[in-house]
């Protein structure tokens, strides 16, 4: 029994002048209809590049893929072009992070959003019209019969993004992938739209990945958690087993720069130190040594000369982290919650 | 947009009456005595003196040029010296509106030569215009989607390579090789639709058209390639390829719509520029159009035929740009006003 969406080893390089870029190395999850999962790391850790690969958005680009994704069964990769644009826009669709650049500045939004419905429905102009009107009421456009014809300079960034997820869902796709959805917009716009997006996810039953950099909209949105660090799940599990027993110190990290998970007073925001590494020629060992506060906790030198693999969390279940660590829930309980949120740390033992 | 096309319109005529005002400055505040040159070559001083005077030039520049505007409104009559007029009216000639002046040198209005040569000017750069705007516009989108290939590096080399090429030359090579030595066509001269017929008058503008549209065509190839290329890397790309729709619609539809507005800015200064008479490729093709006439004129000093091309040039030039900034607006509904 397989998921809707299974990805599998999926491995995303681009051969430069320089060498190869490893965007995505290894990478293996699965969603479910209906569940959300959300990816989160930093920008450049290869959140986009492995999400396009689902849509086949690199082919007739240099990036070599491998791996497998098999989409309802189907293993996407083994398609043909022509049958891989089949599967766009009407099983899979894709929203992206900036919805004024994400649409062409020529044609009204109607006329895009009706565009994904003629592709794959076999109506005429009228129809995908009058269908386009119906989704720009679905996502909470006021005047729909009349927005239509507006170009999207026209709209607000809200309304924009509101057009694109319209323009996702028109076909009624069983898998959403939403990259960075919020990332360009206000944040009283980012709550309406994630409200909208899980509205409309009861209402299809559709499959979600949420990506963001942003642990607060995981905790609102995510079903599951994928953590990806340098082009690899360093974590991946349970929401809520991820939130709150992390067991890799780079989760550790995101964790801590989050402003007001727990909406506790005392809680120090503590940034990652250094910067995110080369997908070029990353560090040797766990790509995450060089920025880890945790590394004279591992005996040897193993994490500057060995991958860890992606092992059973020792929470148990589902829960898998990429760590060398022995112990570590009790590094993140005993060191790492009292500074972060010391109330919480009180309350849990 | 009615408003502003108005507006435009407006401040257009406006320019061409500061047009006129210098360039009349410009030419008669040169050495040369127009009438000199307008009754020969050993004229007596007394006899150029005359001229002068019946053609009006022995007024000041201001004067000349309040009548030649009045001319243009209202039409004039020759010659402008009342006592001429006097001792004899049957040399009287009516100029009529818009009157841009009379030939001295070509004994004729200046209105009636344009007239003549309007129409095979503007057929030439009609029909190399086309020839340019399809062939390079569709040789850039080639070169674009297979960049880096021999096809992209044959395309722009080839375009450049006759770029290179001087057009006498490639006029020449033309009449010489196609037209004589191999009989392909007939060796053109042009023939008006009213004389050959639509087909009559198109096969003889095929090979001067040709002979621009080469020339021409190498700026349209890489504009088109360039543009082409960087809308594929815009994001409404990436939105339209996770559509779900068929490459040949993403192209046509959405990367050629980003290509358009600077291929229609240079195509409407290009196309203003050549309505205005080819030079070179009328002389070698001996078409007597409005660049072999502004040879002739700036040749003999013909100073009432160089201002009123200048004029022609300029409100060819005008229009264009109005035209082209219109299209703009139709294009890119960012830039509509009101
Ligand atoms: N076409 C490409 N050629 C080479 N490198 C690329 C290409 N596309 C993306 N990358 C690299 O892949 C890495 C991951 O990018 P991306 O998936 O966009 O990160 P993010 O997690 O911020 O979405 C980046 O370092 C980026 O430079
Ligand atoms: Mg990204």
């Amino acid at each position: 029994m397989t998921s809707y969406l299974s990805v599998r080893d999926l491995v995303v390089h681009f051969p430069t002048i320089d060498g190869i870029v490893k965007a995505t190395d290894g990478l293996s999850y699965e969603v479910e209809r209906g569940k959300t999962l959300g990816i989160v790391g930093e920008s450049g850790s290869g959140k986009s590049v492995s999400s396009s690969a689902i849509l086949g958005l690199h082919r007739g680009t240099n990036a070599k893929v491998s791996g497998e994704i098999l989409l309802d069964g189907d293993d996407l990769l083994q398609l043909n072009d022509e049958q891989m644009r089949q599967h766009r826009g009407s099983d899979v669709a894709m929203i992206f992070q900036d919805p004024l650049s994400a649409m062409h500045p020529y044609y009204t939004v109607g006329n895009q959003i009706a565009e994904a419905y003629l592709v794959h429905n076999r109506v005429g102009k009228k129809a995908a019209r009058a269908r386009a009107i119906e989704m720009l009421d679905r996502v909470g456009i006021p005047q729909p019969d009349r927005r239509v014809d507006d170009y999207p300079h026209q709209f607000s960034g809200g309304m924009r993004q509101r057009a694109m997820i319209a323009m996702g869902l028109i076909n009624n796709p069983g898998l959403l992938i939403a990259d960075e959805p919020t990332t360009a917009l206000d944040v009283t716009v980012q709550a309406q739209i994630l409200d909208l997006l899980q509205d409309l996810q009861r209402e299809f039953n559709s499959a979600i990945i949420i990506i963001t950099h942003d642990l607060g909209v995981v905790a609102e949105m995510a079903d599951d958690v994928l953590v990806m660090y340098a082009g690899r799940a360093v974590e991946y599990g349970p929401c809520k087993e991820i939130l709150t027993h992390p067991e890799m110190p780079y989760t550790w990290g995101l964790l801590s720069s989050v402003p007001d998970l727990s909406a506790d007073t005392n809680a120090k925001l503590i940034p990652i130190r250094g910067n995110p590494p080369s997908l070029l020629s990353p560090p040797p060992g766990c790509a995450f040594n060089p920025r880890c506060d945790h590394r004279d906790k591992v005996p040897g030198d193993l994490c500057t000369t060995q991958v860890p693999d992606l092992t059973t969390a020792r929470s148990g279940g589902n829960h898998v982290k990429r760590c060398h660590l022995a112990n570590p829930d009790e590094v993140y309980a005993t060191e790492v919650l009292p500074e972060i949120a010391p109330d919480l740390a009180k309350e849990t033992p | 947009m009615f408003a502003y096309v108005v507006r435009r319109c407006f401040t257009g005529v406006i320019m061409l009456i500061v047009m006129s005002f210098v360039t009349y400055f410009l030419f008669f505040a040169s050495p040369i005595d127009p009438g000199r040159f307008a009754c020969g070559k050993s004229c007596p001083p007394a006899l150029i003196k005359q001229t002068d005077k019946a053609l009006g030039f022995d007024k000041p520049w201001p004067v000349q040029w309040k009548d030649f505007a009045i001319g243009v409104v209202k039409g004039r009559d020759y010659p402008e010296d009342p006592a001429l007029r006097k001792s004899a009216p049957e040399l009287i000639s009516h100029c009529p509106a818009p009157c841009l002046g009379y030939s001295q040198v070509n004994l004729i209005n200046v209105t009636t030569e344009l007239k003549d040569k309007i129409p095979i000017s503007v057929s030439l750069a009609l029909v190399a215009f086309v020839m340019w705007i399809i062939g390079g516009i569709s040789l850039g989108a080639v070169a674009a989607l297979t960049k880096g290939s021999i096809i992209d590096r044959g395309v722009v080399g080839t375009s450049l390579v006759f770029y290179a090429f001087p057009t006498f030359w490639m006029g020449l090579f033309l009449i010489e090789f196609p037209a004589i030595k191999w009989g392909l066509v007939q060796v053109p001269s042009y023939t008006s639709i009213a004389d050959g017929g639509v087909w009559g008058w198109l096969s003889n503008l095929f090979l001067p058209g040709l002979t621009l549209a080469l020339f021409y065509m190498a700026g349209y190839v890489r504009i088109t390639r360039a543009f082409v290329l960087e809308s594929m890397s815009e994001d409404y790309l990436r939105t339209a390829k996770a559509k779900g729709l068929a490459p040949r619609k993403i192209l046509f539809k959405h990367t050629m719509r980003a290509a358009l507005t600077p291929i229609v800015t240079l195509a409407g200064l290009d196309l203003a520029g050549l309505l205005g008479g080819a030079i070179i490729t009328e002389q070698v093709f001996n078409f007597n159009g409005l660049g072999k006439l502004a040879v002739d004129s700036t040749q003999t000093f013909d100073l009432p035929t160089v201002v009123g091309l200048v004029l022609l040039l300029a409100a060819f030039v005008i229009v264009a740009n109005i035209i082209v900034d219109i299209l703009y607006a139709v294009i890119d509904p960012r830039v509509r006003v009101g």
